[in-house]
């Protein structure tokens, strides 16, 4: 099972590397991650998304709250919290397809953020799943390119 | 360097280098520090470490950077994997020369990030006083470990007016110490309503110095105390309570009172596979209890039932009140009888040879336990753990986690500085004398009288006896002289070389240590009456009969149903 964690870090040099390191050194995999500043600009936040059972869940739990810098780890999948995705696709829009393309988007609420002569460029942001129905849609114009932000995820209620 | 004057060191393990001569500068002006000076970086940091086992006070090392920072690793994994506090000063190349590939520059802290506690780099000289203040912290409390402060040179020269803080804030680190009570209080009630409890003591009870309480839980309840490797001394084995050590090479009845109890307390141990074999059939019977200051210990590896998250000492403080006075005859006499049966054993040498179990059965003779032992690696580490009478804690120094072969002689220098005028052994085999056999200059240097008790079977005997189980008997590089090799391992045999080499006798002796080669029963006594009543340095070489095995034996990952008694 999938789990998404939210870890407060404070804000020292390397503490990124110290928790990837602690993901690959013990065997751990990481499906996605994002870090960015908190309100407290002392500390960052990361989201982390992480393949395993109860059991590597508690180890990855308890291994982080090991770290110095590590201040806080929640488990947010045993919560209830908000996952959204962005991603940013440049998919194929010739002429002829472009409206077909445009009525998907909007079916999902996509942005157009780019054209070009044959191609769209659109950014959506969901939950994972409904990021790759998006995906699934589009693949038959033709997907040019694709960034994934990954997951970002809050508890709901959370201070 | 008042800095370190400040926080409490009285010694330091240094060796100089481009990177560092700043501190070493400043070093030089010290009049309280104690100043070692090893002859290879990694000997520095096992003497640091020997030295916080010995005294439970942390080692500090400083060296340079880029080779002097690499050979300290071991050292520093060593520590990281048995919870020795250390504090290690490593010098960086300036910070504008970071990331340039400078003459000895390497990565300190990207190397050492998972083997260390924590670890730091320097970046502006204000941030010094506070780092040293949270490195000796961090380095002593919760599960102690090493930590590592990385300086690069320009830092070095900086001045600060900054002071020491007293106190400092950091919200990610702040182990439990308490345990919760409600868990203690379940804790107390399982523990009056088994019938056969065991406990199972480890480095954690060290750790915590909490010895005493240990004996009163254990003589209060009526309760059989094992213990692990690292936890030799932390309960008395001459204590009738005593089950002596667990696991792999560990006494039978340990193993077999782990079989049959009813509630398992784990104290400050952390179920190494080394102590549980098959995970699966660990303890069957057992409610599993585990105390310990690390939580990520607790279910890592076995189930856990009931977990105590705490400071070893606080938890016992708290539970030795709470539990009943309780009359367990029938069970310890069950445990007795297992002693009886199958205590510690080992046959004499078919060729007459010394056996190593009876050199070491005679140095805890003549010492009566009043002696700080440290070993190597493999199987003179197995016979010092079997065959010592392991009384009192911080006197048996071995590296249990990592298994650093190397280790024994420089911690036994670090121990006896630490604890001046104590008898000091070091336990090593001829394998792992030769991995810092440098070190000998250290002793004699500082008249530390280090007594190195070498059990030369001319084998890598663990990795030779595994060999002999489980790869058919192929002896592949394991077989120290040329004579014994197999013909692909053979260079031309040179008759004008001795069959073996080094002569220890002579290696010692250019190290300015006394030294005699010991090949006869009779001479093993005397040999060691001597060098223990002498005040020098003293190696022991004892010519041992070479294929001893280490028994019992409960091969890597099965149960005690598959225990080997006797090899041959």
């Amino acid at each position: 099972m999938k789990h998404v964690i939210n870890a407060t870090v404070e804000n020292q040099p390397a503490v990124l590397s110290r928790i990837v390191g602690l993901f690959s050194g013990r065997g751990y995999n990481i499906e996605t991650l994002n870090v960015g500043p908190c309100a407290d600009p002392r500390f960052s936040r990361m989201t982390i998304t992480v393949p395993g059972d109860e059991h590597v869940l508690e180890q990855v739990t308890k291994q982080l709250n090991k770290l110095v810098d590590v201040v806080k780890v929640v488990d947010l999948t045993k919560e209830k919290h908000i996952a959204r995705e962005l991603l940013l696709v440049e998919t194929g829009a010739p002429k002829l397809k472009r409206a077909e393309v445009m009525g998907i988007a909007s079916l999902f609420g996509a942005e157009v953020v780019g054209v070009r002569e044959n191609s769209l460029t659109l950014q959506y942001v969901g939950r994972e799943d409904q990021v790759d129905d998006f995906l699934r849609l589009l693949r038959p114009y033709t997907i040019l390119n694709l960034s994934r932000s990954g997951t970002l995820a809050v508890s709901r209620g959370e201070q | 360097m008042e800095g370190l004057e400040t926080l409490g060191v009285d010694t330091v393990f240094a060796y100089p280098g481009g990177a560092i001569l700043d501190v070493f500068d400043e070093l030089a002006k010290s009049r309280k520090l104690h100043l070692i000076l090893p002859r290879h970086e990694q000997g520095g940091s096992h003497m640091a470490d020997g030295y916080a086992r010995a005294t439970g006070k942390p080692g500090v090392c400083i060296v340079t950077s880029g080779p002097g920072a690499t050979n300290i690793v071991t050292g520093l994994a060593t520590a990281n994997m048995d919870g020795v506090p250390m504090v290690a000063i490593t010098g960086q190349v300036s910070t504008k020369a970071v990331g340039n590939d400078a003459f000895q520059e390497a990565d300190t802290c990207g190397i050492t990030r998972p083997i260390t506690k924590h670890n730091y780099f320097v970046r502006d000289v204000n941030d010094l006083p506070r780092i040293m203040v949270e490195a000796f912290h961090i380095a002593t409390t919760g599960k102690p470990g090493p930590v590592l402060i990385d300086l690069p040179k320009d830092v070095q020269i900086g001045k600060t007016a900054v002071p020491f803080p007293s106190k400092f804030d950091r919200p990610g680190y702040k182990p439990s110490f308490e345990g919760h009570p409600r868990m203690i209080a379940r804790l107390a009630q399982l523990i009056n309503t088994a019938n056969k409890p065991l406990i199972y003591a480890g480095g954690g009870v060290r750790s915590a110095n909490a010895s005493d309480l240990l004996a009163e839980l254990a003589h209060k309840a009526g309760i059989p105390v094992a213990t692990t490797l690292m936890g030799l001394g932390v309960f008395p084995e001459s204590d009738p309570l005593s089950l002596h050590m667990i696991g792999m090479h560990g006494l039978v009845a340990a193993n077999k009172a782990l079989d049959a109890c009813d509630v398992l307390l784990a104290i400050g141990s952390r179920f190494d596979d080394r102590v549980t074999g098959k995970v699966s059939e660990f303890a069957p019977r057992a409610r599993i209890v585990h105390v310990d200051v690390d939580p990520s210990s607790i279910g890592k590896s076995v189930r856990c039932d009931l977990p105590v998250v705490g400071d070893v000492r606080a938890v016992l403080s708290a539970l030795v009140p709470l539990v009943n006075k309780a009359d367990r005859s029938a069970w310890l006499a069950e445990c007795d009888a297992w002693k009886k049966e199958d205590p510690f054993s080992y046959d004499p040498s078919p060729s007459g040879a010394i056996m190593p179990q009876s050199v070491l059965e005679t140095v805890d003779r003549l010492t009566k336990g009043d002696v700080v032992v440290s070993t190597d690696v493999g199987q003179n580490q197995m016979w010092s753990c079997q065959y010592f009478t392991h009384d009192k804690p911080r006197n048996f120094l071995s590296s249990g986690g990592l298994g650093t072969m190397g280790f024994g002689l420089p911690a036994a220098i670090g121990a006896q500085l630490g604890r001046p005028g104590e008898l000091v052994v070091c336990v090593t085999g001829d394998g792992g004398f030769q991995m810092n056999a440098q070190e000998l200059v250290v002793a004699v240097e500082h008249k530390l009288p280090v007594k190195v008790v070498i059990l030369n079977n001319t084998y890598l005997g663990n990795v030779r006896q595994w060999q002999d189980l489980m790869y058919k008997g192929v002896h592949s590089m394991t077989h120290l002289a040329q004579a014994g090799r197999m013909p692909q391992e053979r260079i031309e045999p040179d008759p004008s070389l001795p069959a073996y080499l080094p002569d220890f006798v002579k290696l010692a002796e250019a190290h300015g240590a006394r030294s005699r080669r010991i090949s006869n029963q009779a001479e093993v006594e005397p040999a060691l009456r001597e060098a223990f009543a002498d005040p020098h340095v003293w190696v022991l070489e004892f010519i041992v009969e070479p294929e001893a095995d280490i028994t019992p034996m409960i091969p890597p990952g099965h149960t005690l149903k598959d225990l080997i008694r006797k090899f041959k």
